[in-house]
């Protein structure tokens, strides 16, 4: 077996792991970049997934091959709804976030049981008709060597998240946007000064790791889970926002650190196959990724310094 | 009438669980089934008889363990996620010691306790350390040693605490908090005695906090780390010693359930949640002693009685995970029901 083939069997299953959790760190960035820590991204998750499992099964009939591309859709929409929860609590309310965050966890797993058993009688839906399917990339997929890496055997998916990764990363440091969004989260009262809503922002930062959270988890959902039960959604939330103080806040880190969890945990899945961890017991792969990323956290990452205000609700006029 | 901080810390929570309640009775009502019968189930489902009422306790026990757990680390400013991994690895060193050894109960049992203390103290020490000296964010680490804490401990369970079984051999008599006396007078409940050890607990952590000079540093640690640098306090000292009397209680929790309701360990396909429910029971209980114990009755009620919606009144049993986040939801926005408790008190006037 060459390094090729090794290659070849490691990167599609780490790409379609990482995915979802690209996705939902990119928001986690944005949700903490403005001042609001957001431990609510396995609820948000949790909903996406509920969401695009649900609306799957329900209008597979009606969309035909496009509906897992409108479910993620409808998840992103429902969970952006669903994170106005987490906003108004720790924007308005002046909430603590953390806890806020908590309640959101609880709430998005109850609610999504509980309307699964409302609706479909059991603890878990049938499986969706209409999933995500891999497929090979016309032309790029025929490039030697470099085509059956990245462009065989792939979900679009996959690149979707690397393509909002860096489209994350240009609004957040290249836009007015991103900069009052930024400048919320460092000084709220300076960007107040200056005429930016600081509520507003939060606002809407919230709402984009709502929207992110909910495509993270339906993906989640539509390419590896494909049904929703209570054990749909197990940690990747938390993954997600390890993934987000890992890449120290900034969305190429985070989806650096995204893929890297991704290509650990497929590690554990694919090993059988690979000659130098075949004989490798199963625990020491998957404790792995979670053992490497506190001794990078301990090495070589250093002091992450988060934005300054985050965590603290902003109350106008305070000093 | 007046409202000092001491009736809102009060009035806070009381008005979150009802509130709670009340959105539970609500969403009952929107999908057609009948609240009172919902929550007539609830109650008969955990005070019904005693058989229930036993059981409400047992579940009781390890959530006042978790919850002094997280609200320890919280007074000292450190948030704990990582109680429920803690909880894993006091649960497998309690079952250890407990099957591999044979010594009189009087040695036998505090071992076994000691050692899921220990285990959880270490389980707490090294996010504790990490934080302390490299400023490395306790959140993630905790989350990354909960998943360290399921997978070993299930390989652990297979290769040394069985013969490839996918529980743990049963532990010793003598290394048992479980009791016929108890059983009985509960009609056949796992109730044991590990209630009382938790309302000890409770009371030695309201002692080292509130009336010892190292808690009065853990406080004012929590309270600003800066200013108790100034006047002379190790903080990284006291991260750590937070995160290790915090771990210690989890780790305590879990022995509770190897020890007490258990008296094995089985392996853990997912997390047994009673370290994600302590967030729950802490923030419930407003990070202090007594708050937690009354936090965890609420708890283990509304989890217990849950358990009897589906069969006695056809209602989903996750309503009451509904009920449970909505509680916090309230706790968490407390300013508001500050503020609306304060715009009634200035209208009666």
């Amino acid at each position: 077996m060459g390094i090729l083939d090794i290659l070849q069997s490691i990167i599609p299953p780490a790409m379609f792991f990482s995915a979802p959790l690209i996705f939902t760190a990119l928001g986690g960035v944005f949700s903490e970049r403005s001042g609001v820590v957001n431990i609510g991204l396995e609820g948000l998750m949790v909903m996406g997934a509920f969401v695009g499992i649900v609306f799957n099964l329900t209008f597979a009939d009606v969309f035909g091959a496009a509906t897992p591309w409108i479910s993620i859709l409808a998840a992103m929409i429902v969970s952006a709804v669903f994170s106005l929860i987490h906003a108004v609590a720790s924007v308005t309310f002046r909430a603590d976030q953390v806890v806020s965050g908590v309640a959101i966890n609880f709430l998005a797993l109850g609610l999504g049981v509980f309307l699964t058993k409302q609706w479909y009688d059991k603890g878990q839906t049938d499986m969706v008709s209409q999933p995500f399917y891999t497929l090979d990339i016309p032309v790029l997929g025929d490039i030697p060597v470099l085509g059956p890496l990245f462009f065989q055997n792939m979900y679009l998916t996959s690149y979707l998240a690397i393509i909002l990764a860096v489209v994350a990363w240009y609004i957040l440091y290249k836009t007015p946007f991103g900069l009052r969004l930024r400048s919320v989260g460092e000084h709220p009262a300076a960007a107040d000064t200056n005429g930016i809503n600081v509520y507003a922002m939060r606002y809407v930062a919230v709402m984009i790791s709502g929207a992110m959270g909910g495509l993270g988890g339906s993906v989640f959902a539509l390419t590896i889970a494909l049904n929703f039960s209570q054990s749909t959604i197990v940690g990747q939330g938390f993954m997600s926002l390890a993934a987000v103080i890992f890449g120290k806040w900034h969305p190429l880190g985070a989806m650096g650190a995204a893929l890297f969890f991704g290509f650990a945990q497929s590690l554990s899945v694919i090993s059988s196959s690979i000659p130098f961890l075949e004989d490798v017991p199963q625990i020491y792969l998957l404790i792995a990724p979670y053992v490497l990323t506190i001794l990078a956290l301990a090495g070589f990452i250093g002091r992450a310094e988060a934005p300054k205000a985050n965590g603290e609700p902003y109350i106008k006029g305070s000093r | 009438m007046m409202f000092t901080n001491r009736m809102f810390n009060i009035l806070v929570p009381v008005i979150s669980v009802l509130l709670g309640l009340i959105a539970g009775a609500i969403i009952m009502a929107s999908f057609g089934y009948n609240p009172l019968n919902g929550y007539q189930a609830l109650w008969a489902g955990s005070f019904g008889d005693i058989y229930y009422f036993g059981e409400t306790i047992r579940q009781v026990t390890p959530y006042i363990f978790t919850g002094l757990a997280v609200a320890f680390a919280f007074r000292s400013g450190l948030f704990n996620i990582g109680a429920e991994g803690q909880v894993i690895v006091g649960w497998l060193a309690s079952v250890w010691v407990g099957a591999a050894f044979d010594a009189p109960m009087i040695i036998h049992l505090p071992l076994a306790l000691l050692a899921a203390a220990l285990a959880g103290a270490i389980w707490g020490f090294i996010p504790g350390l990490l934080k302390a000296k490299l400023g490395v964010h306790e959140v993630i680490i905790t989350i990354m040693m909960n998943y360290i804490a399921l997978h070993v401990s299930n390989a652990l369970i297979r290769s040394v605490l069985s013969e490839n079984q996918d529980s743990s051999d049963p532990i010793k008599e003598s290394a048992s908090l479980a009791s016929n006396w108890l059983m009985e007078m509960t009609s056949y409940s796992r109730l044991h005695f590990g209630i009382l050890i938790a309302l000890f607990a409770a009371m030695i952590m309201w002692f080292l906090l509130e009336k010892t000079t190292a808690g009065f540093e853990l406080r004012s640690v929590g309270f600003n780390q800066h200013a108790s640098r100034y006047a002379g306090m190790n903080v990284g000292k006291n991260i750590i010693l937070a995160m290790v009397i915090s771990g210690a209680f989890a780790g305590l929790g879990g022995a509770m359930e190897g020890l007490g309701t258990f008296g094995y360990m089985p392996t853990h396909s997912a997390f047994t949640n009673l370290g994600f429910d302590g967030i729950a029971v802490a923030l419930l209980g407003g990070n202090n002693a007594f708050g937690v114990v009354l936090a965890a009755l609420l708890f283990g009620t509304l989890k217990i009685g849950a358990l009897n919606m589906p069969t006695a009144a056809d209602v989903p049993s996750e309503l009451v995970e509904i009920v449970i986040a909505l509680i916090i939801f309230f706790v968490a926005s407390s300013y508001i029901i500050r503020w609306v408790l304060l715009r009634f008190k200035k209208e009666g006037k």
